[in-house]
């Protein structure tokens, strides 16, 4: 069950044709695949695809009415391996990930896949998450698509590009028998916009059918001879097929502008980047009218050479936008123009930056940077030498830097496993500093303060690989981290089998919270909750065991920060052979409040005796140091200004966003940190029992505190 | 065919750019449909996007919107083409859901003073680095404020979180209202609350939280930052006894300028301990006055009274006991967690006394015997050291901690108050000698208590800290940058937790003393 609940969404994915369907780019993008007789969906969730899985995941009625089988899969690469059934039946099929980490783990099954072609449309539609909000290393999926000889297509940002990208995908790929990459990036998967929708269409050829007739061609798998076969097939037959019918279809868009000296030839995705660009500078405007000519790549990869040599020539200077490095597009229009003599100028990472987003400025000082070389009588003096003192430099602008704070993602309130590395901290306190490596998941905001805890991350699923080096004799043993997600992900066998069986003597922690959480909270394997369509509840020590591990230690509730830190240290000290595991485990909390969270309200309204948690500081107890923030680092447990004229720093204070976790209180007692924190229970609807009892308790208590203020002084 | 700019008949208009600024968990998103539905619904093109990346676990979210009208003759279809991040210099509305987020926007050159209406709350949710610190860390409001008055075209700034709690509304319906009420979109206000009634969702409580946003916005003062408010202390109407003579000397026998602080102080005091300790407060602080200077407007005596209030009111078991007992403290409790009157409300204290606070809660002589054999320290330590869930709503619980708050009366004799006495006597010896030769390292030697604080380890570190400085000030004393100088340092103190700040300060110090 994700973290959102997609029943809305849903509905939107059954509109007909004719009507409009609004939303977001990502539900565009699936309302399209349904549109275009897709057979099979499978993929792996992460920013910015995970709503694309989340609401397929959540329309399992309406794909069952389509006949659309739709697998949340182990990994990209159990993605990426599922559109095998594309290449001997007629039948499309889609998979999505986050690129290029996904793309990475899929590239074994994608390489196979497209050297042996296929004949239903295979479709790869990738989240590429580079820029701004990115949260992995900076690459481009570019190059997956050069080196195994797929396409690449990086439609205009707006959604009935996107739509027809779709469209367009699987014909490409069966007009050519070749696998199809769809890219899009983060903001355009967020973009809301509209397109008019078309009728769902049921696979004209199913997977029933598929398996009723099974057909093998020898030639088609990838073994010598066939590779070879393969390779040049690729080449002779399959490229000259995309790329006639991608000229035939006019998957490019020429668009037309006075200035025909220059022109601009742009990846789709920059497009919307470009116009603005040129609207800046006086060149174009908001409906898309440029007066430089524009070739509009939306089939980013193979190049089509008639058309960006019939766009070229007779042109002094061409700018290429392509994002990122290294610039291969730049590279190709060169040769292709060599080749066939053409003496324009290609500008592209000479004017644009080589490495990083093309935001808004970057964009507008390429563009111009561009004309003001090629074409300098297309600028007004104006926008040829910008005269605008940027506000930047104002001193009190200036002063902002160290007021305004860096405020990147963290734990959220209560999440278990925040005690995890406030135990960590405590056990490093005795017995000093270790290596820890860490791995892709909410854990890995372990990092950053106030835990500051983690020195690698090598990849979902790899923490514990990452140290398998540090398997030798030494006074201090490897930690390492590895999620519930990167753990069924590949985690067990490349990170858990491969110590096991090495013989690594370090200590690996499994956060398991019984989700995949920062993708959203969809279950897993070990998730605890009953799925009606998926298999649950395979705990993680039985997988463990199962492997080969013998020292394995399960933690149930890891809040409890003294059983956290003992449990740490047991495993730090121990001397047998092999890997220590320790499982911990404990819900995400942004998962249980909204399971929970409605089921209380109800029983509260119901007038049922329920019981809620939360805690508090006592703000005269409280001295300022704030030890327990750099122990916790909830949202709720924050800081205020005291009103008490002796105390000269902020105290600690909880809000009201606490979910009662006891996190705080935990570690103030595991770390000895002071006693100001308590915890309230609150007592909704309660009973007759415990009314007689509060009545009893407030009668001495209040008795006694009467007394004791009689005999002190007056003070105020 | 290439002539000069301006020759084809380009549509010069450009579209309204907004951007949102909000952490995760706020509403922007909410916030940003409500806006393009708004504009759609008057037969605006919009398009809106975002980049939350992992920002849904509490990150910074950024929301960006273009919108502008069709033009009355549109073709069907007709559809703008549209940016999906802001341009620097180009936005002409900016939210800033939270006052530090309003300031990123600034930084990032969105505000800018041509074009840009900021409308900001002013309330701070504090970022990790601001409340890690040990001192205090929070970002500079009236730096903000002055950036944003620089910057701005237009600013709506007030504490639209503390309206949304009023109105029991959530901050973006009072963001929406205060966009109205900002006049920024050419919208009326009527339209804007059709646009909440259409989403359908939370109505009510988000009109309230529209009406008192666009109220507030049209006619609320310009926001003030003000220092934040000290509680004053006065003395009671009708003060009894020995502690009428105690006020009535502190107020003859000190300038005007340390009242209020010594006010505070001395009942500081007398609650912490009883009348004779307030008088040896205003003994003590009265062997400082002696050694002001009035020219300097007593600056020495008004340190004197604070830090000489908090070294003598020290935390300690009797100390904590006492004020976890009091009705004051229950009834704050249940205001602060907001228990309704038919509900009951218990706490449970989270404690964890060590051998260390044990020892020095006995009298002096026992104590000490205990703590000079690490044998029997070690063997106690082992029985007394464990965490303590202590449910003082309970009269088990609670005769406990009363009888040893009540216990205090035997505070003087305690091993803990021995040292406590040492250590504050040797300070303030080392204060009065200063401060015959160099005035305003005397006033920092008084400040340097401020790095006394916590508890068990923390209050060690602090203590470690404070002498870490004091030793540096003696390397200091006779140059005429040495009260600056342990200014610094104690502000380096203050930084973080281990001292990496202190170290390096403590290294610059070195270098140039030797």
């Amino acid at each position: 069950m994700a973290e959102r609940s997609f029943a809305r969404e849903v509905q939107d994915l059954e509109l007909g044709e004719g009507q409009e369907f609004r939303g977001e780019g990502i539900l565009a993008l699936t309302k399209a695949l349904l549109q275009s007789g897709v057979a099979y969906v499978g993929g792996y969730q992460g920013s910015p695809i995970s709503h694309l899985m989340d609401v397929l995941s959540d329309a399992q009625d309406l794909l069952g009415k389509l006949g659309v089988q739709f697998s949340a899969s182990a990994s990209e690469a159990a993605a990426a391996a599922s559109l095998s059934a594309s290449m001997m039946y007629p039948i499309r099929g889609a998979v999505t990930f986050k690129s290029t980490v996904g793309t990475n783990v899929a590239s074994d099954a994608l390489a196979n896949l497209a050297s042996s072609g296929v004949v239903g449309g295979a479709l790869i539609i990738l989240g590429e998450d580079y820029g701004e909000g990115s949260s992995i290393m900076q690459e481009r999926s570019h190059a997956f698509a050069m080196k195994s000889q797929m396409w690449l297509l990086d439609p205009r940002p707006d959604l009935p590009s996107i739509v027809k990208a779709v469209e367009d995908g699987f014909e490409l790929s069966e007009a050519s028998n070749t696998p199809v990459m769809l890219e899009v990036r983060v903001r355009s998967c967020h973009v809301h916009g509209s397109f008019i929708a078309k009728d769902n269409k049921r696979p004209a050829f199913t997977l029933q059918q598929a398996l009723d007739n099974p057909v093998r061609d020898v030639n088609r798998i990838v073994l010598p001879p066939a590779s070879y076969i393969q390779e040049k097939e690729k080449i002779e037959k399959r490229w000259p097929a995309a790329v006639e019918f991608i000229k035939s279809r006019k998957l490019n868009e020429f668009f037309d502008g006075d200035l025909t000296d220059v022109g601009i030839a742009v990846q789709g995705g920059m497009y919307n980047g470009v116009i603005r660009a040129l609207q800046r500078l006086g060149l174009a405007d908001v409906w898309g009218e440029t007066r430089i000519p524009l070739y509009v790549m939306n089939v980013a990869y193979p190049l089509i050479d008639d058309e960006l040599t019939q766009f070229c020539v007779g042109k002094r200077g061409v700018l290429i936008v392509e994002e990122g490095q290294p610039e291969y597009i730049e590279q190709a229009v060169n040769t292709i123009l060599r080749r066939r003599d053409i003496p324009t100028r290609i500008y592209g990472k000479d004017v644009l930056p080589m490495a990083g987003e093309y935001t808004a400025d970057v964009m507008l000082k390429g563009v111009r940077d561009f004309l003001s070389a090629a074409l300098p009588s297309a600028l007004s003096d104006a926008s040829r030498a910008p005269n605008v003192p940027a506000i930047a430099d104002d001193p009190r602008v200036k002063a902002l830097t160290g007021v305004v704070p860096p405020r990147p993602p963290g734990f959220c309130v209560g999440c278990p496993e925040r005690p995890i590395f406030a135990a960590v901290k405590l056990v490093e306190k005795e017995l000093g500093q270790h290596h820890i490596a860490a791995d892709i998941g909410c854990h890995l905001f372990s990092i950053l303060p106030p835990f500051n805890i983690g020195a690698s991350t090598m990849g979902y699923g790899l923490g514990p690989a990452s140290a398998a080096a540090f398997n030798v004799p030494s006074s201090k043993k490897s930690i390492s981290f590895i999620g519930d997600g990167g753990f069924w992900h590949n985690g067990l066998t490349t990170s858990i089998g491969n110590a096991v069986y090495n013989k690594h003597d370090g200590v690996i922690v499994v956060v398991d919270n019984y989700y995949a959480s920062a993708t959203g909270g969809q279950d897993i394997l070990s998730s605890r909750a009953d799925n009606a369509t998926r298999s649950t509840q395979h705990p993680i020590t039985k997988a463990v065991e199962g492997i080969g591990a013998t020292w394995v230690r399960q933690v149930d509730r890891t809040y409890d920060v003294g059983k956290m830190r003992d449990t740490l240290k047991e495993a730090l000290t121990d001397r047998s052979p092999g890997p220590k595991v320790i499982v911990a485990s404990s819900e995400c909390m942004l998962n249980k409040q909204r399971r929970e969270k409605p089921l209380f309200n109800k029983a509260v309204k119901d007038g049922q005796r329920m019981v809620r948690e939360r805690y508090g500081v006592d703000e005269d107890v409280c001295t300022g140091d704030h030890a327990c923030i750099r122990l916790s680092g909830c949202p709720s447990l924050t800081i205020k200004h005291s009103d008490d004229p002796l105390k000269d720093d902020p105290v600690a204070a909880v809000d009201n966003g606490c979910v009662g976790c006891g996190n705080c209180g935990e570690v103030a007692e595991a770390a000895v940190l002071c006693p100001s924190f308590y915890r309230a229970e609150i007592i909704h609807n309660p009973t007759g029992f415990d009314r007689l009892m509060a009545r009893l308790r407030g009668a001495v208590i209040g008795f006694l505190q009467r007394r004791r203020a009689r005999h002190a002084l007056a003070l105020s | 065919m290439n002539a000069a700019p301006a020759t084809t008949a380009l549509d010069t208009t450009k579209p309204l750019a907004i951007a949102v600024l909000a952490m995760g968990g706020q509403g922007g998103g909410v916030l940003v449909d409500w806006i393009v539905s708004l504009c759609e619904a008057h037969g605006w093109a919009a398009q809106s996007t975002s980049v939350p990346g992992v920002a849904q676990r509490t990150g910074a979210t950024i929301y960006y919107i273009e919108a502008l009208p069709l033009p009355p003759n549109a073709p069907p279809g007709l559809k703008p083409v549209l940016s999906l991040m802001a341009v620097p210099g180009e936005v002409d509305i900016v939210i800033g859901a939270e006052f530090m987020e309003a300031g990123r926007a600034i930084q990032r050159g969105l505000v800018t003073p041509d074009r840009t209406t900021l409308i900001a709350s002013s309330h701070r949710a504090y970022a990790v680095v601001e409340k890690q610190t040990p001192g205090d860390g929070i970002g500079d409001a009236a730096t903000m404020l002055k950036a944003a008055e620089a910057t701005a075209k237009k600013l709506v700034a007030f504490d639209m979180a503390a309206v949304g709690d009023k109105t029991g509304s959530a901050i973006s319906a009072v963001l929406f209202g205060a966009l109205a009420g900002a006049d920024a979109l050419p919208f009326a206000r009527e339209a804007y609350e059709a646009t909440i009634r259409a989403a359908g969702v939370g109505v009510e409580p988000s009109l309230r939280g529209f009406a008192a946003g666009y109220e507030r916005a049209k006619a609320g003062p310009p926001l003030e930052i003000t220092p934040p408010p000290k509680k004053t202390v006065a003395a009671p109407n009708a003060p009894q006894g020995d502690y009428a003579k105690l006020i009535a000397r502190a107020q003859t026998e000190f300038p005007a300028e340390t009242q209020a602080m010594l006010a505070a102080g001395l009942q500081r005091v007398v609650d912490f301990q009883d009348v004779a300790y307030g008088g040896e407060y205003l003994d003590l602080v009265k062997g400082i006055l002696a050694l002001d200077r009035v020219d300097r407007g007593h600056a020495l005596t008004a340190a004197a009274t604070k830090y000489i209030a908090v070294a003598m009111a020290y935390d300690d078991v009797y100390r904590v006991a006492d004020l976890k007992t009091r009705a004051s403290r229950f009834e704050r409790v249940r205001k602060e967690v907001g228990v309704a009157p038919d509900q009951l409300v218990y706490t449970t204290e989270f404690m964890h006394p060590r051998m260390d606070e044990v020892a020095g809660s006995l009298p002096k002589a026992l104590g000490h015997f205990i703590e000079v054999r690490p044998g029997l320290f070690k063997a106690l330590d082992k029985f007394v050291n464990r965490g303590r869930r202590v449910r003082t709503g309970t009269i088990r619980w609670f005769l406990m901690l009363y009888i040893l708050g009540g216990l205090k009366r035997f505070r003087r004799g305690t091993l803990r108050h021995a040292n406590e006495v040492v250590h504050r006597d040797a300070w303030l010896a080392r204060v009065r000698d200063a401060a015959a030769k160099d005035y305003d390292l005397a006033v920092e030697l008084l400040n340097n208590r401020r790095l006394v604080k916590g508890y068990s380890d923390t209050h060690t570190r602090g203590l470690s800290k404070f002498d870490r400085v004091m030793t540096a000030a003696n390397k200091l004393e006779g140059r005429p940058d040495a009260a600056e100088w342990v200014r610094r340092l104690r502000e380096a103190a203050l930084k973080d937790e281990e001292g990496v700040a202190l170290d390096g300060a403590l290294k610059t110090v070195d270098s140039f003393l030797h």
